[in-house]
């Protein structure tokens, strides 16, 4: 793993990781390093555990009844799942983007500065240097400054996901969650979050679910497969994708699974 | 503004540009170290070979890892398989001024042969061809690299003029006949140099235009095959 990252620090560890929904074992003894300011990809079949893993990292699985977690996730050296975790801090370093953008029925603006409010900002111009700071980020300032003030809801399917980016950053965590960020997205859109992402790496560590192969090989530095529950496979995209280790990686990447 | 697949294109043309401008020096070097009779110039060409080995591998698998994970289309797609073979040519352009600066460290250490002046032309002819076929890559010129495909023909008929050359020094001097094939040698290992830089200015023309115009020499024109039967 040291090799892997010769040059990057880590920014996650997750150590003999066994997770449960009730009876149901859905992961495996799962060890792996996340690398900083690095984007890292989860590829495997559906049901194979990537997106269980990528919410045990923000400890999302916690609202779901029953569900049990054995091992340690450290971030930044910390253990997340310590009785001692803030998880509202914990949510406010590790943010999430979902597969369906989801804005609230307010407006662009409000959309934005609705978790810098919570978090205690009232000053009017320091939430505008926020919203607007984050929206560039998120490559949508052009597209929507002259309408701050309109509803969110009027938005494309594709700017909708860039508002959602843009209010996971304003919060200013420090890695991003993506559970396949792109998958209800036309081409064109999908290419904008695709560059989207190459831009934002250099400020976050970024952690991406997706069951589009050619989108983890075209924006991730590392990819681990998934396979009922086990992690099969971890290692550096062009290594993963040009010569895979195990045969299973290989006839999933292949398209011959099964 | 680029997407990112794109700097990585961009990448690669600069590590192709930089392979280029290093097999150039060494071939241009082998041929002084000939012409000066200095053996330490021909054993730095010699030693210099193993970058040009490395830095092959090093493109190679920035192409396969580019069509791994981007899947490039069109212009793009033709832009990296071109790269691909031109690696291949360069890295054996490599390995050919290698031979010739071994030859010309033996010679070298011989008494003084005549017949080296007449590499003179030869020598510029491959030269150029070489630094044509790279600007052509360079700037995607099409005329230019239909100019190195002409200029090959000149060099093989001057490479059979230096062949006659030798063949009647070796009929005078037959003591020296070991040195006078180091001298064929030479002159062989120029000439395909030009073939390899003929070959970097079709993938060019390839590049460019999406036509693959190799093999297209009159003795292989099927309407022709056609009349005779």
């Amino acid at each position: 793993m040291a090799e892997l990252f010769s040059e990057n620090k880590i920014k996650v560890h997750v150590e003999n990781m066994n997770f449960y929904y009730g009876a149901v074992q859905a992961l495996f003894n799962i060890n792996m390093d996340i690398a900083e300011k690095q984007v890292t990809a989860f590829i495997g079949p559906s049901g194979c555990g990537k997106s269980t893993f990528l919410r045990t990292l923000n400890r999302m699985n916690d609202i779901i009844d029953g569900t049990r977690l054995e091992g340690k996730v450290l971030i930044d050296g910390s253990d997340i799942y310590s009785p001692m975790t803030d998880v509202v801090g914990l949510r406010k370093k590790v943010g999430m983007i979902f597969q369906k953008s989801n804005p609230f029925p307010k407006s662009i603006f409000d959309n934005i500065a609705y978790g810098p409010r919570i978090h205690g900002v009232k000053d009017k111009n320091k939430l505008m240097e926020i919203v607007e700071s984050c929206l560039i980020k998120s490559a949508l300032w052009d597209e929507v400054k002259d309408r701050l003030d309109k509803s969110a809801m009027g938005l494309s399917g594709g700017q909708q996901q860039r508002l959602c980016i843009a209010r996971a950053l304003a919060i200013n965590p420090d890695v991003v969650l993506m559970d396949e960020p792109a998958s209800a997205l036309d081409p064109k859109s999908t290419l904008k979050i695709e560059d989207l992402v190459n831009e934002l790496k250099k400020d976050y560590t970024i952690i991406i679910v997706t069951h589009n192969m050619q989108q983890a090989g075209r924006v991730s530095d590392y990819t681990a497969f998934f396979y009922e529950g086990h992690l099969v496979e971890f290692g550096a995209t062009g290594q993963i994708f040009t010569k895979p280790g195990q045969k299973q990686t290989e006839d999933y990447i292949t398209g011959r699974f099964g | 503004m680029l997407h990112y697949w794109q700097r990585e294109i961009e990448n690669l043309k600069k590590l192709i540009l930089s392979l280029g401008a290093i097999v150039e020096e060494q071939i241009q070097r082998s041929m002084l170290s000939l012409e000066r009779r200095d053996t330490a110039l021909a054993d730095e060409v010699i030693a210099r070979d193993r970058e040009v080995d490395s830095l092959e591998i090093l493109i190679e698998e920035e192409c396969l890892k580019i069509l791994a994970l981007y899947q490039p289309v069109a212009k793009e797609l033709r832009f990296v398989v071109a790269v691909l073979k031109m690696n291949n040519d360069l890295e054996r352009m490599g390995d050919l001024a290698s031979n010739i600066a071994k030859r010309a460290r033996y010679l070298s250490k011989k008494e003084k042969l005549n017949l080296i002046i007449e590499f003179n032309d030869v020598s510029d002819k491959v030269q150029s061809m070489v630094k044509k076929s790279l600007d052509a890559l360079v700037n995607t010129d099409v005329a230019l690299a239909r100019e190195v495909l002409a200029a090959d023909d000149e060099v093989d008929m001057l490479t059979k003029q230096v062949l006659k050359k030798t063949i009647n020094a070796i009929e005078k001097d037959p003591e020296r006949t070991k040195e006078y094939f180091s001298v064929r040698s030479i002159s062989k290992n120029l000439e395909r140099i030009a073939d390899s830089a003929t070959n970097i200015a079709e993938d060019v023309v390839y590049l460019c235009s999406g036509e693959i115009i190799r093999h297209q020499s009159e003795d292989f024109n099927p309407d022709d095959s056609v009349e005779k039967t």
